[in-house]
């Protein structure tokens, strides 16, 4: 103490290195599963009805686990979107490019995905996409199966439909 | 306390070595249906009050507890907390909500999946940050350092663990929740080998995974309610310096605080569930709050037999809890442990209603 001429230690470097062995889940592990078969699922809560993508093991509205599969269509609405213009370390993408909260036909929650094949100014809350997806020998246990989603030459939906469309779009 | 405090319902999971695919959502909604149905109620929405007990390190996620929540029905929104700690800690903060009169019902939660990691190495990260948790020291290596000295010291011998070892397995025989159990004579379990010297792997409180629940409340909501409690008449905790050198790691000075604190020989103690993570802890404990032959210690098997990580400590209580209400105790003591070496400990008395 008292010997100011000491140098002045202000951090130390300590990295943290762990490994695990993730679990998806018992829920998500049969959402995945479908995905490498080039399907969509969504699972209905008993009590709310709500479809949830991509299921997670309960409804968080009502706190029970959520165990019926829901097979969902490949189109879905824009629920929300942004024009992301700065390059994001390691994503190969090249901006600008679109990011979008998706509500596939069937859920009634979003997931975010990207879209591409769009003018990006054209853009907007309601519009309807379709997934594009990888070649079949391609797909994993991951959303990345899809490429990504690409505007439909179908009618914009009423912000207070999204999600709340049938399966079978706004018709079924 | 001025307020009653009432415990009405426990559930706990089996303690598995490996809970599959399951996340740790899927393996805390049946322990809190069961609760739920225990008292009578549909969710969470019919208690005032929730807390839980987690830790992200175990997840290998930030802000993994959060997730937790999706087990709860939080629409619309309640009031909920949660510790960085076993679940003991989250009840001491629901009893604390009650008495304060900002509740009068709470749901207690807590939940691990140990398996995904290495557990005695994810635990090293709770030391402190400067000394000893960039050394990596595992929790085994240093219940091993605390059993050395006792050993070498001569208040207690290998076979007094291994006795500690046995007792544990034979009462988890009763305990379907259990991970290991049987027979086992001190002389079969002293033929292991060593593992960390001088411990043996049964020295070693096995990795689980799994969750427990519990719903506390008024002496007037459980009245309501119309089920059977125990009441909770003390709860109170102490925590020791994270300096390991400064401590004497031969007794626990925390443990023998809160037990003057809370009187616990004011009355006989039937039972006495204790979270001693390896075989050596649990004479520590025994010798720190003073327990007399009267006492059946850990008649689960204890944490030796399934040991929750986060959950463990309010199984104690638990545990406690369904044997008064069985009839088979009339006033108990539960104990809860967090950090290396039996750094913090919380004591729980529980009486019949």
């Amino acid at each position: 103490m008292g010997d100011t001429n000491k140098e002045t230690i202000d951090s130390i470097e300590a990295p943290i290195y762990l490994k695990y062995n993730f679990t998806a889940g018992l829920a998500p592990a049969r959402f995945l599963s479908h995905l490498k078969k080039g399907i969509l699922t969504g699972q209905r809560c008993p009590k709310c009805d709500n479809v949830y993508v991509p299921p997670r093991g309960s409804c968080p509205a009502c706190g029970v686990a959520t165990e019926t599969e829901v097979v969902l269509g490949n189109k879905a609405t824009v629920q929300s979107f942004t024009i992301v213009s700065i390059p994001i370390p390691g994503n190969p993408i090249e901006p600008p490019f679109i990011v979008a909260n998706l509500v596939p036909d069937g859920a009634n929650t979003s997931f975010i995905h990207l879209m591409s094949e769009c003018v990006n100014e054209e853009v907007r809350i309601g519009q309807r996409v379709t997934a594009v997806w990888k070649p079949e020998e391609e797909w994993g246990f991951a959303m990345d199966n899809i490429r990504y989603f690409k505007p439909l030459d179908e009618p914009d939906i009423p912000v207070e439909l999204i999600g709340h469309l049938s399966v079978n779009g706004e018709e079924g | 306390m001025d307020i009653d405090i009432c415990i009405v319902a426990f559930s706990q999971s089996a303690c598995l070595a490996q809970a599959g695919a399951a996340n740790e959502v899927e393996l805390i909604m049946p322990e809190l249906e069961a609760v739920y149905r225990q008292v009578g109620i549909s969710n969470a929405q019919d208690v005032d009050f929730v807390c839980s007990g987690s830790c992200d390190y175990l997840q290998g996620a930030a802000f993994a507890f959060v997730s937790g929540v999706d087990a709860l029905g939080a629409v619309p929104p309640i009031q909920e907390s949660h510790v960085e700690m076993d679940a003991a800690w989250a009840l001491y903060e629901a009893v604390l909500k009650i008495r304060m009169g900002h509740a009068e019902s709470a749901l207690v939660y807590g939940f691990s999946k140990s398996s995904p990691g290495e557990l005695p190495i994810v635990l090293s990260q709770q030391l402190d940050p400067y000394y000893l948790a960039p050394q990596w020291i595992d929790s085994i290596s240093l219940a091993a350092l605390q059993a050395r000295l006792m050993l070498d010291r001569g208040i207690i011998e290998l076979s007094d663990m291994a006795a500690v070892v046995a007792s544990s397995r034979r009462c988890a025989i009763e305990n379907k929740k259990a991970q290991l159990s049987g027979q086992f004579s001190v002389s079969d379990l002293l033929k292991e080998p060593e593992y960390v010297s001088p411990l043996r792997r049964a020295d070693c409180s096995p990795i689980s995974d799994g969750a427990s629940a519990m719903i506390i409340c008024t002496k007037s909501k459980a009245e309501e309610w119309n089920v059977p409690f125990a009441r909770l008449v003390g709860i109170d905790h102490r925590i020791e310096t994270h300096n390991l050198g400064m401590r004497d790691l031969t007794t626990s000075h925390s443990t023998r605080l809160v037990a003057e604190a809370l009187s616990i020989h004011s009355d006989s103690l039937d039972i006495a569930e204790l979270y001693a993570p390896f075989s050596h802890q649990q004479l520590i404990l025994e010798k720190s709050l003073e327990l007399r032959p009267e006492t059946d210690i850990n008649p689960s098997g204890g944490v030796l037999a399934g040991n929750l990580m986060m959950a463990s400590g309010l199984s104690r209580v638990g545990e406690v809890f369904d044997r008064i209400v069985d009839g088979k105790a009339s006033r108990g003591l539960a104990h809860a442990t967090s950090g290396p070496c039996l750094q913090h400990n919380l004591l729980a008395i529980l009486e019949r209603g």
